[in-house]
């Protein structure tokens, strides 16, 4: 079926989410990316809903690879950077496409962190990498443990070094946290993936 | 942890479904599906899935609350203000040159996108010729779109949103205020005519020189939206328009072909 033929193939994906203060990381993350990178990113940022496309456009200076919003059923696809548009929860759906949701606001959040974390977890398994960056809102820590409970690995930017310490401090308080990093290890982190 | 609800446990539901009450969800995205279903499951506490099951099956006003709270009704007036104004200064002068105008709002939820409509029809000086056919497969929110009465709390939010589509008017002359509600104008809802119809499963049943189905195909897979947009175009006559939500596009149908993009926003005309 296909929906096992992606952890079969140990197909991978990032996931990154942030709030407050995260902004900054994610434009460092960017410029350092490799520019061959195989594998695709998933950026969940909470932000204003004016749906304007800004925002990607802004990334999309800071490296070669293929910078987009992503839209429903859109194929996922390797090398390609994602960012979830404003007011839709982003969902990943099993076999290796988006797929749109407008329901109720999570932790205040749409997007909410937690929605793409644990479809990303469902999709692609122990093929997950979830990292969550600054910001002053719960979102993103239970997705980070669906990730890790079903063998995805899961990486939280080093409170110390955040704008905003409140989200990835609730991570490393309650969750076995695979990797702490430094905003300046998160690129090369996510290259050696 | 996993889910309570796993996959094969939402397939049994989904037959269930078909079988005993006519509902089909089975094409509906997979992952959006499957929260609201274990959300449900927490929210009515079954402390198990054969106990969530039987309920389903023996209990037909608990298939209604079911198929109730699988679908999502999030909704609000003018949501995309661009888009309004789109309508506004590009469509709503095509349809105006038409004797009569018919328009279906498909998946309308409480009636807000309708309301919104019927007011810019009404400041074009076209809601008199108009009627607006809207429909949605849950009931239980067309009941409250007919009684056009909506929260005070949003109106503030409304209120921005309508100037940002270009109104010109003081929002607040459309309805009368009450308490914590408001009520909108029968004037607005005189031209409206709500109806379940279910987009899955039932087919066309007018011609529409517009049709607008917003944030609805998102919770379907590709192959279920490309069948309703055959019924779309089935219903669109001769350079109708078909007008989606922001994140929605033609460009994966077969259909594109028949149809041109018109501006930047998700309206579609059909050329062909
Ligand atoms: C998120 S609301 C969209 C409301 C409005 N169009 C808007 O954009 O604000 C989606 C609506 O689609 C309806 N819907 C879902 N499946 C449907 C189907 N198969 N046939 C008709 N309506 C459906 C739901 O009941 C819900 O009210």
């Amino acid at each position: 079926m296909a929906q096992n033929s992606l952890t079969d193939f140990q197909k991978k994906i990032v996931v990154i989410g942030g709030s407050a203060g995260s902004l900054q990381v994610i434009l460092h993350i960017l410029t350092y990316l490799r520019p061959d990178l195989n594998i695709p990113v998933v950026i969940i940022l909470h932000r204003k809903n004016d749906s304007d496309s800004s925002l990607s456009q802004l990334m999309g200076l800071r490296t070669s690879l293929p910078v987009k919003e992503a839209d429903d059923k859109e194929a996922i696809l390797p090398g390609h950077i994602y960012l979830a548009p404003a007011d839709y929860h982003l969902l990943i759906e099993t076999d290796g496409y988006f797929s749109l949701d407008d329901s109720e606001k999570i932790n205040f959040s749409r997007p909410s962190i937690d929605v793409t974390f644990q479809t990303a977890a469902e999709a692609y398994g122990a093929g997950v990498t979830g990292i969550l960056l600054s910001g002053a809102n719960a979102d993103g820590v239970e997705g980070l443990e669906i990730i890790k409970s079903l063998k995805g690995i899961i990486a939280v930017q080093d409170p110390k070094t955040a704008q905003v310490p409140y989200m990835p401090q609730h991570a490393v308080d309650s969750l076995p946290v695979d990797h702490l990093l430094t905003i300046e290890q998160i690129p090369g982190f996510i290259n050696r993936l | 942890m996993d889910t309570p609800v796993g996959e094969q446990e939402i397939k049994l539901l989904l037959n269930d479904l078909i079988e005993l009450y006519g509902y089909d969800f089975t094409d509906y995205a997979k992952a959006s599906l499957k929260r609201r279903i274990n959300r449900l499951f927490t929210l009515d506490r079954f402390p198990s899935f054969a106990e969530f099951r039987y309920r389903l099956c023996n209990d037909a006003d608990y298939a209604k609350r079911f198929v109730e709270q699988l679908t999502v009704n999030v909704t609000e007036m003018f949501r995309d203000p661009k888009f309004y104004q789109n309508l506004r200064e590009h469509v709503l002068p095509v349809l105006a040159t038409y004797p009569f105008i018919r328009i279906w709002h498909a998946g309308c939820s409480t009636g807000e996108e309708v309301f919104s409509m019927a007011i810019l029809l009404k400041e074009a000086n076209l809601l008199h010729k108009s009627l607006l056919y809207a429909t949605d497969l849950n009931s239980q929110v067309l009941q409250k779109a007919t009684t056009g009465i909506f929260p005070m709390s949003q109106m503030k939010q409304y209120s921005e949103n309508y100037i940002a589509a270009g109104g010109k008017e003081d929002f607040s002359r459309y309805y009368t205020a009450s308490y914590n509600v408001v009520k909108f104008d029968e004037e607005l809802s005189q031209r409206m005519v709500f109806s379940t119809h279910n987009l899955v499963s039932e087919s066309s049943f007018n011609q529409f020189q517009l049709i607008m189905c917003r944030n609805v195909l998102i919770y379907f897979e590709k192959e279920l939206q490309g069948r309703v947009f055959a019924l779309f175009d089935d219903s669109l006559e001769n350079l109708g328009f078909l007008a989606l939500g922001s994140k929605e596009t033609l460009k994966l149908s077969p259909i594109i072909s028949k149809y041109r993009q018109e501006g930047k926003e998700k309206i579609w005309r059909k050329i062909h």
